[in-house]
């Protein structure tokens, strides 16, 4: 009908397709900053959490308690337990005076580890029969007591150095024939926090960004203006896209808080390029902002929309790598957690923070989020109803 | 503020809606059955019905925000399946349910629309909306605390601000004072005398007076269309003033002679009403000649009209 030349009607339309972002994307920041309880919900429960669970959680616990059933009153006996004491991993604070004893107080659970040393067994070593010391370690949980026996391990090679000269010298163990080297890189102290820490950061952006987003639909159909939205000349896309874009700043500046208060507080470094970090941090939001949306279309409720966040998130900690270690798990579930957003955004942020990675390291993960990114986003759209049908 | 004129549909016909054959059924249930209408430029159209009867999807149908099961029709033009996205830009759609956003300000809804509808300056097109509605001092009130009445009238002024040639307003007085009423419909006369055609559903009898033309939609089917006159002359009705003693009970009495097709008390009157006016007469021959109550002939109005249109075709659902 118009004779006017294709591209510029096009560049036209798109012109014309942003303001209607825009407007969508004001009228999100003025209704969000109206509610000021979630606003500040949005900015100090992450902080909140992070210093909760990041001075909170350790995965290798020291000063266990721990009881003794000494019957044996050599010098043998005390240097075991005085380097058993300098490991820092036991708190040998109650004796038993039966092998009974023992069992029960681990069994109550009132210590975590026993220890006994027979009668005689100063007298024995000396003479070479090679007497047993009894550590017996609640391993119900096997995090907790795994610290401590490798520790025991360690222990035993030095703990007698100092009797065993002279006449015994014979009795002290011999060096191994070659040397092992071990290099702990990137967390040498195997300090729980450095990846904790950055670990955290992705669960609570996960599950912030899913539920504001997660909402933002349903919100509209019950309180009655989709209606007039669909009458209105705004397309899906541009609604979504309208939508998110004030959770895409609201998780940046959550990001933002979280890795000032890591760096500061929990002393993580950022060895690789700040820059990457944020970029990728932001495409990560920007996948879980998707996803919530996706569910915000399907749900028929605010309640039904909850509940698929929350399905969302289990496996997203359980199963990403943040909790147990993602190696540990069997294959079908490792391909359950490749296709989390979680699982490749803490490879990221560890990667970048602990190891120094750039992005050609990651290259692999970033390619994941986006096509994770993009799919949500496609399906939200199609799954939009732009009628009340 | 008015729509780009490059936009504008082929139509620039006087017909604005024209529809043929729409139905649509919800899980089974036919909420709208074969429905055909013509609306032209510029007419105040009114659509009444009971509760159900399927005004509202009717209008949802109109403005691209359902899909008509079958059938087929142009509005301003456009082909009501296909060019939703075209409807939309030029039709205002006024929800039964205040729908704008509660959380937001008067002058924050209104520069939304403005936004969504890409006027050039939503400030101002939202400032000149606010003048115009006379809501200058409440301008920064959030819409949600806004009484009926003002709530309407914001969504009134919403639904014009991007200048439609088509309004469609769902029942926009239910549950408004009479002051707020009327004024509204003052508003809606200026509008159309401007030429914008609006289609209106609504419940009030003197609502449907006010209107150029008026439809009566029930249980799905369109009973009757024209205007008010002409809808009074279909219906074929005789209908006598009955005043005096005991009106109560006489009406019980004449509900159930052959030929009273219906009875309804007017204030301190008696409409007495039926189809066929022989029988009519015949039946009620001894009551208008030995009184106590006095019969004049009388006209029927809209309502009688009306009421008797419901009872028809709940009878033949029955």
């Amino acid at each position: 009908m118009s004779a006017g030349p294709a591209v510029p009607r096009r560049t036209q339309g798109l012109k014309r397709s942003m303001e209607r972002i825009y407007a969508a994307f004001i009228k999100e920041l003025l209704q969000l900053r109206r509610d000021r309880i979630t606003f500040a919900t949005m900015i100090f429960i992450p902080l909140f959490q992070l210093f909760l669970f990041g001075y909170a959680i350790n995965t290798d616990p020291k000063h266990l308690p721990t009881a003794v059933l000494i019957q044996d009153e050599s010098s043998f006996a005390r240097s075991f337990l005085a380097a058993m004491q300098v490991s820092e991993y036991f708190d040998i604070g109650t004796s038993a005076a039966s092998g009974d004893e023992l069992d029960h107080l681990i069994l109550s659970g009132r210590v975590q580890f026993g220890v006994q040393i027979p009668a005689h067994f100063g007298r024995d070593l000396i003479r070479g029969e090679r007497p047993a010391v009894l550590v017996i370690a609640d391993a119900s949980d096997p995090v907790a007591a795994g610290g401590a026996v490798a520790a025991l391990q360690g222990l035993s090679s030095s703990v007698f150095s100092r009797e065993l000269t002279g006449p015994v010298a014979n009795l002290a163990p011999k060096p191994l024939p070659y040397e092992l080297h071990v290099h702990r890189r990137y967390n040498p102290a195997g300090e729980t926090r450095l990846n904790i820490v950055p670990g955290l950061m992705g669960t609570i952006l996960t599950l912030t960004m899913l539920i504001f987003t997660g909402l933002s639909v349903t919100r509209e159909v019950e309180r009655g203006t989709m209606e007039s939205l669909l009458a209105m000349p705004i397309r899906p896309v541009e609604i979504m896209l309208g939508k998110i874009g004030p959770y895409l700043a609201i998780g940046g500046l959550q990001a933002g808080l979280i890795l000032a208060a890591a760096k500061l507080l929990f002393g993580v470094p950022i060895i690789g390029s700040l820059a990457v970090l944020v970029a990728l941090t932001l495409l990560f939001i920007l996948a879980n902002l998707a996803v919530g949306y996706t569910f915000s279309t399907i749900a028929a409720s605010q309640l039904q929309a909850m509940q698929m966040s929350f399905f969302f998130f289990l496996p997203n900690i359980l199963l990403s790598g943040f909790m147990f270690p993602f190696r540990g798990m069997p294959g079908w579930a490792q391909v359950i957690g490749e296709v989390l957003p979680l699982t490749h955004y803490l490879r990221i942020v560890r990667g970048i923070m602990l190891k120094g990675a750039d992005f050609m390291d990651l290259e692999a993960d970033v390619l994941a989020l986006a096509a994770f990114t993009l799919a949500a986003m496609i399906i939200a759209v199609l799954q939009f109803r732009q009628t009340l049908d | 503020m008015s729509a780009d004129p490059a936009a504008l549909p082929a139509s620039t016909s006087d017909i604005v809606i024209d529809v043929h054959g729409l139905t649509k059924s919800f899980g089974g249930r036919t909420v709208v059955r074969d429905l055909s209408m013509q609306v032209q430029r510029g007419l105040i159209y009114g659509f009444l019905g009971p509760n159900g009867s399927g005004k509202t999807t009717t209008l949802r149908m109109l403005c691209g925000l359902l899909t008509p099961d079958d059938g087929r029709g142009t509005c301003l033009g456009y082909n009501i399946r296909t060019q939703s996205a075209e409807i939309k830009r030029h039709v205002g759609y006024m929800t039964q349910r205040f729908s704008l956003y509660a959380d937001l300000s008067i002058r924050e809804n209104l520069e939304f629309v403005a936004r969504v509808y890409n006027i050039a300056d939503p400030h101002a097109a939202a400032r000149n909306a606010i003048q115009r509605l006379d809501l200058e001092s409440r301008a920064g009130q959030l819409a949600g605390e806004l009484s009926g009445g003002w709530k309407q009238r914001l969504a009134l002024g919403a639904c014009i601000l991007p200048g439609p040639q088509l309004l469609l307003l769902d029942e926009p007085t239910a549950g408004v004072d009479p002051k707020a009423r009327r004024d509204f419909w003052d508003e809606i006369h200026v509008l159309a005398h401007d030429g914008i055609t609006v289609l209106v559903s609504t419940h009030y009898m003197d609502e449907a007076e006010r209107c150029h033309e008026i439809a009566y939609i029930a249980y799905g089917d369109l009973i009757t269309q024209g205007s008010v006159d002409e809808v009074i002359a279909n219906a074929h009705l005789t209908t006598y003033n009955v005043t005096g003693p005991e009106l109560t009970a006489l009406a019980e009495h004449l509900k159930s002679l052959p030929g009273v097709d219906m009875v309804a008390p007017f204030g301190t009157a008696l409409h007495v009403s039926g189809r066929d006016a022989e029988r009519l007469d015949v039946a009620t021959h001894d009551l208008r000649k030995s009184g106590p109550q006095v019969w004049t002939p009388g006209h029927a109005s809209l309502e009688d009209v009306f009421i008797d249109l419901m009872s028809r075709t709940k009878d033949n659902f029955a």
